[in-house]
This record gives C-alpha cells, structure tokens and sequence, in this order.
C-alpha cells in the first residue's frame, strides 16, 4: 500500500532520536519532494498572475550557454596559498558542495589545485611522450590521441589536503564546500594510458612510471604500473562531454580513479616508466603523513571512505520547524558506498539513509532522508561504509596517530551543530 | 541485468576490444636524445644527475639574488616557507618541516630546484647554478660543509637526516600482509 504523500510521518517511522524519519517512509511516499511539500501545504496560494517573460519573446540562442544570472552567488571560492607576488597560482579554489544536487560536478564548479597557475597551452603545440625502459620512446600529439579509441569513466578526483580545515585545533566556520569541496565528480573520457604504453612495448622488469605535468611546476609523480594495467588510468581529453578546462589539464590530464588528487597529473607532457618511484617533492615533503612517532606515512593513494551532509549546513540552513530533507554525498577510493548511517543526536542513534542502490565506483554518491526538526538543538552526523567494509572514522579515532595539524587523508565524519534557531555550525564531537 | 552492470560490462568489453586492437599505433619514434630537455626527473639512484659542481660558498650568492627573498635569509622566515631547520623535531606538535629535517632524499632537492625554482623563472639556472644552490640549502642545515663540492657522485653521498622516517603504503599497508 502507497501512502499519502502529504501524510506526514507516524511515531512508527522513528528511525532515530532527534527526529530522523525511517527511509522507509520516503521511499514509500513515492516522490520525495511530494512527500517533503507536506509541511508547506495548508498554507493558501495566492491568486496567479502572467509574469513578464511569459508575455514577450525571450533571448536569442547562444554559442556557449551559460548559468542563470540567478545562479550568480554558485561559484568556487579561492584561496591563494601565499601572499601576493610570493607564489600567485599556487593555491585552491573549493567546488560549492551544498549548492549542488546529484552526483555530477558541473566542469565550471569543479575544485582546482595548481602548484604553479594554470597553463595556456596551444593544443597544436602540446606534445606528449612515453619513454623510459620501454622499446620504442614515443611522442603523440594531441591529434593524434583523438584518433585512438576512448572509455568514459564517471569518478571523484579529490585532492589529498581536502578537508584540511578540519585539521585545525578550533573548528572553523567555513561552508560545506569550503570545508570539504577539493574535490569534484564527472565523467572523463579519454584514451587508457595502458594502450599507449602496448605500442610502446613495457619491458618486463618495469614496475613504476613518472607522470609529469607541462605547467611552470612540471608536477610530477610517480605511479605504480599495477595501477595502469588494471585499466585504472586513462589520458582523459573530455570532462562531462566537453574538451578538458584549462584548469583541469587542457588539452590532457591523468585520471586515476580513487586515487590522491595530485598524482591525476594536469596538462601531462610526459610518462617515463621506470623500475622504482622518483620521490619527487609531491611526495615526500608533501602529500606525505607525519605520524606522532615521527615516522611518516608514504604513498597513500587511495582516498578513503567519506561522507559529508550538504544539507542542512552552513548557510543551508532549516528555517521553520517541521519535516526537512537531509542530504548529502559519500564516496570511496576503495570503490563503491554500501551504506549511510545519520544521527541527529550527535553518535548517540543512527538511521540508514537512503543511498543509490547501484552506485558508481570510485564516485560520489547521494544520500537522503527524511528529518522531523522540533526546533531542538542537534548535533548531525553521516557515516559512509564502502564495499570493502572500511567505515568513516570519527575526528578522535583519526586523529589517534597523528598530531592535530596533520592535514592529508582527512577522512573523518563531519559534525554539524543545528541550534534551536536553524543556525548551523561546524563542531568537534 | 540492473543498468549500473550492463553499462560497466560494456566498459570492459570496449576496454578489451581496445586492447586487442592497438591498430592506431600513432606515437613517432623519439630518441632519448630528443628528450633531453624534457627528461629531468632525478630518482634516489642518481641516474640522469647531470655534469657539473657546486659549493655552498657560491650558492651563498646566488640563494640572496634568487631565493632570498621568498624563503628567507639562510633559508628561514620568508613568505614561502622555510627551507632550513626544525631537525630532530618531527616528534613534537609543533615540528617543523623543512628540506633538512624532513626530506629524505638530496636528489630530490636538485630536481625540484630546476624543475620549479625560482618560482617566477624556473628552468632559468645551469646545472651548476643548481648544484651550488643544492649544496647551500644543505649546508644552511648542517647536512654538508660550505666547502663540499656536489656533482653528479658527491650528491650520491649525501644522507638526509630522515632518510629513514618513511614507512611506504604501496604496494600493502605495513602490517595487514
Ligand atoms: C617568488 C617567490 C619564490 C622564489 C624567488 C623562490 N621560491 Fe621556492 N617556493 C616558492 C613557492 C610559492 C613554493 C611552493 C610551491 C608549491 O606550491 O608547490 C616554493 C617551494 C620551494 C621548495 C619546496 C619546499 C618544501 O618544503 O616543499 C624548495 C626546495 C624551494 N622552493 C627552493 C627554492 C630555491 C632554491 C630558490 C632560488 C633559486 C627559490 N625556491 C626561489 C616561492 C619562491
């Protein structure tokens, strides 16, 4: 049997203390957004009227479509790493995280994290070589990469330092995406690197490759080949359809899914394979993790499982008591998101969240539900678990080896405080 | 079959019949030579280390008209971070990262310094210029003497105080074998 969608929920769809209301229920009620109208329906509408551009013909096409001026305010805000003149360019821009839906990051929005600014390049000019312990070094040029066969493969590419404000010994009052936006998730489509690497012809004592970037800071980083063989890496040309931004590596870039944002090498000039890593300075003085013991962790690639609300949060915030929509992403370096656990009590109960039932591997992931706010303060919480069983970590428990400042791999669960106001802010639990 | 499966078998079958029709065999044969320009990443073994020498009496100079003013005399208190110090403190809260204190490899000093450095010119110094300026970041840190020469042997000798610091997570997590 099919509820009402406006019936609201009864005490037996209590999932959770704080309000949380079982999944079943929205799951039930069909249409979410029918069943979320339930707290908005007894007010009267007004009497409709014939807007204005309802009256005239509208704007003539355009050659690149853009955004609604409406939307202006959804933008990536930027932080510059270093004073001005001392390393302009090298610094982070977050992707808005809770003023988007879905799962896609729209190219516009996506994060960026550049050592050294963004490159110009000619795609006429760029050139792209293999070479190392292969038996024929090789150069392509961009049109020669369009003329091979292409994979598309959606996945998240989130830098290594994302969520590095929650490293700080004082939670900071920042955004959802400006707390946890390094990281964004499209469909990249481009040609596997490990074709590239067969014409070359791989000699069988290879075992690692350096990725190296044509910006200013030549990025580099060295990849293990087990990873491009298992047809984990790919030369991506397009970004959700179109030719890669120049932020995002134009004319190519690395993707390797799951994996430390940085070593998906942008504007790639260069793969050199090799028999063992180059300890190149992305990867020992940064993207490293320095433990209390002294001892520092190396070569942690995969991402681990994370999730974060996006809404409520801050500056998405419940303005009137009642039923609200709770929602969120999750994603794993390990592969796919089984299963989203929210409290509204701060740890103390849990309630599954209503998650994609095939979600993609190595993507980000929506999760939902249904949240009864009463006007109480509350403490909200999501718990992503992947399909590996690994489960997000409190802040505590992450931090056990670490001292507080240590910023790479931050994977713990987010805290968010809902007064008894609405006013949303970041906490440590 | 649910549509996730269906689309991710499609892959796998694009991605094997691509495999097994590498046909387009577009790349140009390149020789090494041709790459030389390119070709400047410098591993822990030392292979590719270029000719030339240097001491940190005359990366001195060349660290005040280059460097100094972003990385701080001597390698401390610029605005870019701190290339000197904080030996023997990564146990504490409040340690500090430096090339000297936390670096494991010299190699990877010569190779960052020519790949990116300085940061509005990089490229812009000779290998000698690089070795000297190599050598006087290391001196700053007690690592070698003003008077050592680094070339492509001596830079071999060089043990970074925390050569030893890094445990590695690829190809297993220590301790899940
Ligand atoms: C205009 C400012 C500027 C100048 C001049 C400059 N640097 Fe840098 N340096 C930077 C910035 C910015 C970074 C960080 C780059 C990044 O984000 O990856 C950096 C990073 C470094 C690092 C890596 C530090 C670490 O701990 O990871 C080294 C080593 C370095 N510079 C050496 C030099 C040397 C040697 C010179 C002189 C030849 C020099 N720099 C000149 C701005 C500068």
């Amino acid at each position: 049997m099919v509820s009402s969608p406006t019936s609201l929920p009864s005490s037996e769809e209590h999932a959770a203390n704080g309000g949380l209301v079982s999944r079943r229920w929205l799951l039930r009620s069909g249409l979410v957004a029918g069943a979320m109208s339930a707290s908005g329906s007894l007010v009267h509408a007004e009497q409709l009227r014939v807007p204005e551009w309802s009256s005239t013909p509208g704007l003539k096409m355009t050659g690149y479509g853009q955004p609604s001026p409406f939307e202006n305010s959804v933008v990536r805000p930027a932080l510059d790493l270093f004073p001005e003149g001392i390393g302009d360019g090298s610094g982070v821009s977050f992707t808005p995280l809770e003023k988007l839906a879905g799962t896609i990051t729209p190219n516009g929005l996506f994060f960026e994290r550049h050592h050294s600014g963004i490159p110009e390049i000619d795609p006429a000019q760029h050139q792209f070589a293999i070479h190392g312990n292969v038996k024929r070094s090789l150069l392509f040029t961009v049109e020669n990469l369009l003329r091979y066969p292409m994979v598309s493969r959606t996945c998240f590419i989130e830098c290594a330092g994302n969520s590095l404000f929650n490293s700080m010994d004082e939670p900071q009052q920042r955004t959802a995406g400006e707390i946890h936006g390094l990281i964004g998730n499209a469909e990249w489509t481009g040609v596997p690197l490990r074709l590239l690497l067969d014409e070359a012809g791989i000699n069988p004592d290879a075992s690692w490759v350096l990725a190296e970037g044509a910006d200013a800071a030549k990025m580099s980083r060295s990849i293990p080949l087990a990873k491009i063989v298992d047809d984990e890496a790919i030369i991506a040309l397009y970004q959700n359809g179109e030719r890669l931004r120049p932020e995002q590596g134009y004319p190519m870039r690395l993707v390797l899914p799951g994996w430390q944002g940085s070593m998906n090498v942008k504007w790639l000039r260069r793969v050199k394979v090799l028999n063992a890593p180059v300890h190149t300075k992305d990867e020992t003085s940064k993207y490293t993790l320095l433990q209390k013991d002294g001892i520092s962790k190396q070569f942690t690639y995969e991402m681990g499982v994370k999730s974060v609300i996006t809404s409520p949060s801050p500056g998405m915030e419940p303005s009137n008591p009642g039923l609200h929509l709770i929602s969120g992403v999750a994603w794993s370096g390990a592969g796919r998101i089984k299963r989203v656990e929210i409290s509204a009590d701060g740890g103390k109960s849990w309630a599954d969240a209503i998650v994609d039932q095939n979600p993609a591997s190595k993507a980000l992931t929506r999760f939902q539900l249904a949240w009864d706010w009463k006007s109480e303060p509350a403490i909200l919480l999501s718990r992503a678990t992947d399909e590996t069983g690994a489960v997000q970590p409190t802040r505590s428990k992450w931090y056990e080896p670490y001292n507080s400042n240590q910023l790479f791999h931050q994977n713990s669960i987010q805290a968010w405080s809902v007064s008894s106001s609405g006013g949303v802010s970041n906490v440590y639990i | 079959m649910s549509t996730f499966k269906a689309s991710c078998l499609s892959l796998i079958w694009i991605a094997s019949a691509i495999a097994s029709s590498s046909a387009q065999q577009l790349g140009k044969t390149i020789t090494e030579a041709d790459l030389q320009q390119w070709d400047i990443s410098i591993a822990p073994d030392g292979v590719g280390l270029p000719q030339g020498q240097g001491t940190a009496l005359i990366g001195k100079e060349l660290w005040e008209n280059n460097c100094q003013a972003c990385h701080g005399e001597n390698g401390k208190g610029g605005p870019a971070g701190n290339l000197v110090g904080g030996i023997g403190t990564l146990k504490d809260k409040n340690h500090e990262k430096t090339v000297g204190s936390f670096w494991p490899y010299a190699t990877t000093l010569f190779d960052y310094i020519r790949r990116a450095m300085p940061y509005y010119a990089p490229g812009s110094l000779t290998d000698d210029e690089v070795y000297a300026l190599t050598a006087y970041v290391l001196q700053q840190n007690g690592i070698i003497d003003e008077n050592t020469e680094l070339n492509a042997k001596t830079l071999m000798d060089v043990k970074m105080p925390n050569r030893d610091g890094f445990v590695q997570y690829w190809p297993v997590q220590p301790g899940t074998k």
